[in-house]
C-alpha cells in the first residue's frame, strides 16, 4: 500500500508542468484556435492577392503604348517622333469622337486658328496628354548632383506598403490578443488557469502564440514578394528592395512583440468584450504613430530621422529612410537597440500589469491597482 | 491531509477571511457551508494560490503548498469558465495537459470521465452548444481529469438537475474513496448533509464549527425528544425539567430545559425524559419515543 503510494506521488512529481512546457501548451492552443476562424485564412489571402496583384497589374496596364489620332500628313509625322501608336482620322472631329469614346488617349490635328508655333493642336480629353506635350516639345539638358537611389513615387509607395503590413498585422492580431485575454477573464476558465499554470507562462505563451503566427505570415510574404515582382517584370525593384526587406523583417518581429505585450495588458484591464474599445485605445494610437507619421512625414528629413529611433515608429521608418538611401550603416544597429530595449523593459512591465489585473473582474482596472496588486 | 492554518484575507477595508484553520482529510469528503459573503470562495481561492492569503498557511502533507504541488490539485470554481468555442474533448485535453498530463494519458482520462459523467456524445461539441448542466458536467471532468490529488469545488451541485446531481456525487465519492481528500461548498444543505463525513461551518469570514457531521449533531442540537402517544399529550408541558417545543394532539416534541441532561450522558442519572417516558407508559399507549437529530439547517441556523 505504501509502496503504490510513494509511487504514484513520484508520477505526479515527474509529470508536473514546467513554465516553459506550460508556455508552449498555452501558444499552442492559441495558434490551433486562430488558424480554425476563418478570417485568419481571409486576410491572409487579401495579403497574397495584395502583393501580386501590385506587383503585376501595374506592367499590364502601364505597358501599352499610347495612342494618338493624328489628321492630315503634318500631324503624323510630327506625332512619329514620339513612340506613339497611331490612328489616322479623317477630321478634327472624327479625332474628337475617338478621343470621346476613349479609343486614344489624345489627338493631334492642324492648327486652323495659327497660334501654334508648331503649325499643329494637341487635344486632350479632359486634361493635359502630358506624355504627348514633351514628346513634342523641347527642354533643356538636366543634370542632377545627388541622385537618389530610387524614384520619389517609388519611395512613397514602399513607405506605404511597409506601414500597411506593420499596420494591419499589428492591429488585427493584436485585437485577436487582447480579445483572447479578455475571453478568458470574461469566461472565468482564468481562474482555473492562474490554479494551474504561472500567470507568466500565460501570458508569455499567448505572445509567443500569436507572435510566431505573425512571423509565418510575414515570411510567407516576403518570400512571396520576390516572386510577384518577377513575374511582374520588376527585376530592377528587386535588386533595391531585397535587402531593405532584409531589415524590414526583424524589425517587425520586435515591433509586434512589443506591441503584442501591451494588446495583452489592455485586454487584462478589463472583464468585457465591450469594454476593449476603452482600454485599446492608446495602444491603438501606438500603431497609427507608425503609420500616419512615416506617410505624412516622409518628406521631412528630421521627422523621419526621429520616427526612426522611437521604438514604435521606427520598425517601419528605419526600413523606409534606408530603402531611399538616407541612412548611415550603423544607424539601424542603434535603433533596433533601442526597440530591443524598450521591448525587454515593456514585457517585464506588461507581465506585472497581466498579473495584477487578470483576476480583478467588475469595472476597468487602473494600471496603478494593478501594478501594486501584482504578486 | 489539507491543512489551513490561520489564514487571514482583507479587500481594502472588509475583512473577508479571518484567522481562519481547518484540515481537510485524506478519503474524506468535507462539506464547507456559509451565507454568501462569508468568506468560502475567498479561502478555497487561496487555497488554490489565485489569491494569496495576507497571512496564514495552507500545507498539504505537511509541507508548504507551491506553484507545483497545486497543479496536481482539483479545482472547480464557482464562475464555470470553459472557453466557449473549444470542443469538449479537445477542451478538457489541454488542461489536463497543463496539469502536466501527457498526450496519451490526457486523451484516455478525458474520454474515461466523459464517459463516467454521461456526456460522451457530445465531445466534439463546442462547449458553447451544451445545455448548462452538461457544460457544468464538463466543468466537473476538467477538474477531476488529471487524477487530482486533492479536490477543492466550490458550489459543485448548483445548476445540476436531480439525476446529475447523482451522477457527480458517485463520481466525487469515487475519488474519496480512492484517497483524495475532497473539500466542497455548497448551499443546498441536504446535499451535503447526505454527502459529507466532515463539516467546516463558517460565518463572517471565521469558522464557526468544524469537525464530523454526527460530532457536531449531537454537540450542536439541543438535547430534544419526540413521543407519540395514544391520545392527547399535553400533560408533557407538567413535567419538571422539560420544555414543550411543539404539541400536536397525541404527539409532543420537547427539549431538556438548560443545565439538565439526558440520561447516563455524565452522572448516569435518569434524565427528565426518562420521567417523561414513565409517565407516558403510566397513561396508556406509547407509540414511539426517540431522541431528535438535528438537521444540518437547523445546526447552521443556530450557528449563522
Amino acid at each position: 500500500m505504501s509502496l503504490t503510494k510513494t509511487t504514484s506521488t513520484a508520477e505526479a512529481e515527474a509529470a508536473s508542468t514546467g513554465f516553459w512546457s506550460a508556455t508552449r501548451l498555452v501558444a499552442e492552443r492559441e495558434i490551433n484556435a486562430q488558424v480554425r476562424t476563418k478570417g485568419f485564412w481571409i486576410t491572409f489571402a487579401v495579403f497574397i492577392v495584395g502583393i501580386f496583384g501590385s506587383a503585376i497589374v501595374p506592367g499590364l496596364f502601364g505597358g501599352g503604348a499610347t495612342t494618338v489620332a493624328t489628321v492630315g500628313p503634318e500631324a503624323e509625322q510630327i506625332v512619329a517622333v514620339g513612340d506613339f501608336e497611331i490612328i489616322q482620322a479623317a477630321d478634327q472631329a472624327e479625332a474628337e469622337e475617338l478621343l470621346r469614346a476613349e479609343e486614344v488617349d489624345a489627338a493631334v490635328v492642324p492648327d486652323q486658328s495659327g497660334t501654334s508655333p508648331v503649325g499643329v493642336r494637341v487635344i486632350g480629353l479632359s486634361d493635359t496628354p502630358d506624355d504627348v506635350m514633351s514628346a513634342l516639345s523641347v527642354s533643356p539638358a538636366v543634370d542632377i548632383l545627388e541622385p537618389a537611389d530610387v524614384s520619389d513615387e517609388l519611395q512613397f509607395l514602399m513607405a506605404f506598403l511597409f506601414a500597411l503590413v506593420f499596420f494591419m498585422f499589428s492591429v488585427g492580431f493584436g485585437m485577436a490578443i487582447a480579445q483572447s485575454v479578455v475571453t478568458e477573464k470574461q469566461t472565468r476558465i482564468v481562474e482555473i488557469l492562474v490554479a494551474t499554470v504561472p500567470v507568466r507562462a500565460l501570458l508569455t505563451g499567448k505572445i509567443i502564440g500569436f507572435s510566431l503566427l505573425v512571423f509565418a505570415q510575414v515570411a510567407v510574404l516576403g518570400l512571396m514578394t520576390p516572386v510577384a515582382l518577377r513575374l511582374g517584370g520588376q527585376d530592377e525593384l528587386l535588386t533595391d528592395l531585397g535587402p531593405v526587406l532584409g531589415w524590414f523583417v526583424p524589425y517587425f518581429i520586435l515591433g509586434f512583440v512589443l506591441l503584442a505585450s501591451m494588446w495583452a495588458v489592455a485586454g487584462s484591464i478589463v472583464s468585457r468584450q465591450e469594454d476593449l474599445g476603452s482600454s485599446t485605445s492608446l495602444v491603438m494610437a501606438l500603431v497609427m504613430l507608425p503609420y500616419f507619421g512615416v506617410i505624412f512625414g516622409r518628406e521631412n528629413e528630421l521627422v523621419m530621422n526621429i520616427l526612426s529611433y522611437v521604438p514604435f515608429s521606427a520598425p517601419v521608418a528605419m526600413p523606409v529612410r534606408m530603402f531611399g538611401g538616407d541612412a548611415q550603416t550603423w544607424e539601424p544597429l542603434v535603433s533596433m537597440a533601442i526597440l530591443a530595449g524598450t521591448l525587454v523593459v515593456a514585457v517585464l512591465v506588461a507581465s506585472r500589469l497581466y498579473s495584477g489585473s487578470l483576476l480583478q473582474t467588475g469595472s476597468r482596472v487602473k494600471l496603478g491597482k494593478a501594478w501594486s496588486r501584482a504578486d | 491531509m489539507l491543512q489551513v492554518r490561520s489564514v487571514s484575507r482583507s479587500f481594502g477595508e472588509i475583512r473577508a477571511v479571518d484567522d481562519v484553520s481547518f484540515d481537510v482529510k485524506s478519503g474524506r469528503m468535507t462539506g464547507f457551508v456559509g451565507a454568501n459573503g462569508s468568506g468560502k470562495t475567498t479561502t478555497m481561492r487561496v487555497i488554490l494560490g489565485v489569491l494569496a492569503a495576507d497571512s496564514g498557511t495552507v500545507s498539504w502533507k505537511d509541507r508548504p503548498v507551491t506553484q507545483s504541488v497545486r497543479q496536481r490539485f482539483g479545482y472547480m470554481p464557482e464562475e464555470r469558465g470553459l472557453y466557449p468555442k473549444m470542443k469538449v474533448a479537445e477542451q478538457v485535453i489541454y488542461l489536463a495537459r497543463l496539469h502536466g498530463l501527457d498526450r496519451a494519458t490526457a486523451h484516455r482520462q478525458t474520454h474515461e470521465l466523459l464517459e463516467q459523467l454521461d456526456v460522451a456524445e457530445r465531445a466534439d461539441d463546442p462547449v458553447e452548444q451544451l445545455s448548462l448542466g452538461n457544460q457544468q458536467r464538463v466543468q466537473i471532468a476538467a477538474a477531476l481529469v488529471h487524477d487530482p490529488e486533492v479536490l477543492i469545488l466550490d458550489e459543485p451541485f448548483s445548476g445540476l438537475d436531480p439525476l446529475a446531481i447523482e451522477i457527480v456525487l458517485n463520481v466525487l465519492r469515487d475519488r474519496a474513496s480512492r484517497g483524495a481528500p475532497v473539500l466542497f461548498s455548497s448551499h443546498q444543505l441536504e446535499v451535503v448533509e447526505r454527502l459529507c463525513d466532515d463539516l467546516v461551518i463558517i460565518s463572517n469570514g471565521a469558522v464557526a464549527a468544524s469537525g464530523s457531521r454526527d460530532q457536531l449533531r449531537t454537540r450542536f442540537g439541543p438535547p430534544r425528544y419526540e413521543l407519540v402517544v395514544g391520545d392527547d399529550a399535553g400533560w408533557v408541558r407538567d413535567i419538571p425539567g422539560v420544555r414543550l417545543v411543539e404539541l400536536d394532539g397525541a404527539r409532543a416534541v420537547f427539549d431538556l430545559d438548560d443545565g439538565t441532561e439526558a440520561a447516563g450522558v455524565v452522572s448516569g442519572a435518569p434524565g427528565p425524559e426518562q420521567a417523561v417516558l414513565q409517565s407516558a407508559v403510566e397513561r396508556g399507549t406509547v407509540r414511539s419515543f426517540s431522541p431528535v437529530v438535528p438537521s444540518l439547517a437547523e445546526i447552521f441556523k443556530e450557528l449563522v
